[in-house]
């Protein structure tokens, strides 16, 4: 076990896997001698020279095209996208080539990219650079889209996602990279939890939170907190968006009846939608209320002065848990 | 906003611009339109090789991609294709280019580069399967070493560009090809791969075949300067040549691919052809184009061109034509066959290859299609519009 932040345990996993397979190569803006603008590929250019960890130009349409290109001839290409907000221009490439090619070549080609993309906000920065753009990509069919809320699973589900033969978008949350944690280095990701399954961080019985990237810590304060009021919290990690392990959350929701869930981006057409909507399919005779959604709202992220009324925090997620709980809250008395 | 005939615009032109997509002095050309050798003092040298018999090969070539396309618009026409991307006129630039390729080389096309396909030794049945709805590709790109065709506008240039890395990368010494149109490069995805080929000098060639017109928008909308002209902006070499000239075709993709071989990084190669037919066969170039345009061109056809060529020098006999002919007629009937006897699907090949790996968002929703399908007797009824209720 080894104390490293979140940046590093990134940093470490990639490292692991420039090691094993040779044709794994970074692509991205700033990743060489800079190290990336989070520092996350930090020393890996000097270490695997400029063929394989390779700055780009400034354009990421190019940046995941060419990706595709090097997957068709056999490589193992690990995109970054220097900020959430700077995706879109690689919009198409995305999703209507990397997550395509598989199904239009009929399985004769694979796309196995990852493209790695810091998420979130919080961190006081200017438009463009706080965004939630996962649910573009769990829309889109083909891709696998995973968040990781600790340096261990991010150590760990970075080499799962370079070596899965899906295309996979890597969800980092940004105003976690500077958060410590224990990170076992010689865990073989083949061997450890797949990245599809989500994780029950917290056992609980009174309501199930769902959370992803960097409102599980959020969450798991929140439950901490509840617990000193009597409320008892199962915490889930998600982890992977698409496909969204169901049968974790559906076999803690049947024990609860309650469900919550929480994200930073917003609310109509997101993630907590559709995980609200096959819960309600798959346990409606289980749940005693109406599942619950604690997300941003449906604005563009906001100025920095104003971003932590547009997040989830710990009292806005308690005051989901009440309604879900049908105790005294902020909307009580609301119809509808 | 109105398109400036003259080219000349407000601001500053290069010489070419008053007819910036004519046939300036510039076009490479050895066969003129009436089938005479011209020489060249730089691209003879490419071609020096080209034997009596090749020039044979190469007309029947492209007289048989002129046939397939002539087959496949007829299959449109009788309802067993949805719709089909002809390539009449373009055929000396696909020919001559996809001649040139190794083995090797790796081809990341268009929609309508089937004559490309047909040189890189395609299935023909494989060609029409996409058009007739059977499948979003016809054959495996890696049997072939050609991509399964683009359809959204200039995306593949970027795929090749990356290719090319991965080429460079390996130490090889083949060579990613890339074919798209005069609409193409207005295209974002264009101008970065161009940047990104230069910065990474790697070995690819952007063939542009400039056939005029990116469905009904004439190519003077796309660029007020030459095609190849925007090249030297990237820092990339550039070719401009007769796209109906079969030979010059050949010989400037030969002079790229020798670049990109030794290590000199990208050519842009801007192939001055013509669209003949409509974009597709559910186009009307009639509410946008000249007839007379149609007309010039028509003069500059490249199969009457190489065939007058061969004429010249004595080659063009009744057994050569009827050769020729014979072995179009034989292509085209068993692309007509292997298409109208191609098994349809089955229902759940819909889910097929979406991921390589178990996904359980996706298994679940097969699971339950294939329940519901197994609730009616006849799964056709399923799906019939009327409904089998």
């Amino acid at each position: 076990m080894t104390q490293m932040t979140f940046a590093r345990a990134i940093n470490a996993g990639l490292r692991k896997s420039l090691e094993n397979d040779p044709k794994v190569v970074l692509l991205g803006e700033d990743i060489g001698a800079l190290g990336g603008v989070f520092r996350v590929t930090d020393g890996l250019q000097k270490d695997f020279g400029k063929h394989r960890v390779v700055d780009t130009p400034l354009a990421e349409s190019a940046i995941v095209g060419t990706a595709v290109g090097l997957a068709y001839r056999g490589y193992r290409p690990v995109v970054e996208i220097q900020f959430d907000g700077f995706i879109y221009p690689a919009f198409d490439q995305i999703v209507s080539q990397v997550a395509k090619l598989h199904y239009r070549t009929r399985g004769a080609v694979s796309m196995p990219i990852t493209i790695r993309v810091p998420f979130g906000g919080g961190i006081g920065s200017p438009e463009h650079h706080s965004e939630s753009p996962e649910a573009y990509f769990t829309h889109t069919s083909g891709l696998r889209v995973v968040t990781v809320a600790n340096p261990q699973d991010a150590f760990t589900v970075i080499q799962q996602a370079i070596s899965c033969n899906d295309p996979v978008l890597y969800f980092e949350p940004k105003r976690r990279y500077h958060d410590k944690g224990d990170v076992d280095d010689a865990l073989d990701p083949a061997t450890a939890v797949p990245m599809d399954q989500a994780r029950v961080l917290t056992h609980g019985t009174d309501v199930t939170l769902v959370a992803y990237g960097p409102l599980v810590k959020t969450a798991l304060d929140a439950a901490a907190a509840a617990s000193d009021e009597g409320i008892s919290i199962e915490v889930i990690d998600l982890r992977s968006l698409a496909p969204v392990d169901y049968d974790t959350v559906v076999a803690s929701v049947r024990r609860t009846g309650r469900l919550v869930i929480t994200h930073e981006a917003g609310q109509s057409g997101g993630l907590g939608a559709e995980v609200a909507a096959s819960i309600t399919e798959r346990c409606f005779y289980h749940l005693e209320a109406a599942p619950v959604r604690v997300t941003g709202f449906d604005i563009p992220y906001p100025y920095s002065k104003l971003e932590m009324h547009h997040l989830p925090g710990l009292d806005r997620i308690l005051d989901g848990v009440d309604r879900a709980l049908g105790r005294p809250n902020s909307l009580s008395g609301l119809e509808g | 906003m109105s398109i400036d005939e003259t080219g000349q615009g407000g601001t500053a032109a290069p010489n070419s611009a008053r007819h910036p997509h004519g046939q300036g002095r510039d076009l490479v050309q050895l066969v003129t339109p009436s089938g005479e050798r011209v020489s060249h003092p730089e691209f003879d040298y490419w071609v020096r090789d080209i034997t009596d018999e090749q020039l044979c090969s190469l007309f029947e070539d492209m007289t048989v991609i002129r046939r397939i396309d002539v087959e496949a618009t007829a299959l449109q026409r009788q309802g067993e294709l949805a719709l089909w991307p002809p390539l009449l006129g373009q055929e000396a630039a696909q020919i001559g280019s996809g001649r040139a390729l190794r083995l090797d080389d790796f081809v990341f096309s268009s929609y309508r580069e089937n004559g490309v396909a047909y040189c890189r030794g395609v299935d023909l049945t494989d060609i029409v399967r996409v058009w007739r709805g059977n499948a979003s590709s016809g054959w495996d790109p890696y049997a072939i070493n050609m991509a399964t065709p683009q359809i959204i506008i200039g995306a593949q240039t970027l795929h090749a560009t990356g290719y090319a890395m991965g080429i460079q990368n390996d130490g090889a010494d083949s060579v990613a090809v890339t074919y798209f149109g005069d609409g193409a490069t207005s295209e974002g995805d264009v101008n970065e791969a161009m940047v990104f080929a230069a910065s990474f000098q790697v070995p690819v060639v952007f063939f542009c075949t400039n056939n005029h017109w990116a469905i009904s928008e004439p190519v003077r909308l796309q660029s007020h300067i030459q095609l190849a002209d925007r090249a030297a902006g990237f820092g990339i070499p550039s070719l401009r040549v007769d796209g109906n000239d079969v030979l010059a075709v050949m010989a400037a993709t030969r002079v790229a691919l020798d670049r990109a071989r030794r290590g000199g990084g990208p050519t842009f190669i801007e192939a001055v052809s013509y669209r003949m037919g409509p974009h597709t066969t559910a186009d009307d170039p009639t509410r946008y184009r000249d007839a007379n345009e149609l007309e010039d061109w028509a003069a500059k056809d490249p199969i009457s061109r190489i065939a007058a060529l061969l004429e010249r020098k004595g080659l063009l006999t009744d057994g050569l034509q009827q050769q020729v002919k014979d072995k179009a007629d034989a292509v085209a009937r068993g692309m007509r066959t292997g298409c109208t006897t191609m098994p349809d699907p089955e229902p759940l090949d819909v889910f097929k290859h979406v991921y390589s790996t178990p996904n359980s968002w996706l298994d679940r929703q097969q699971d339950h299609y294939a329940r519901y399908l197994a609730s009616f007797g006849d799964p056709a009824g399923a799906v019939s519009e009327e409904g089998a209720r």
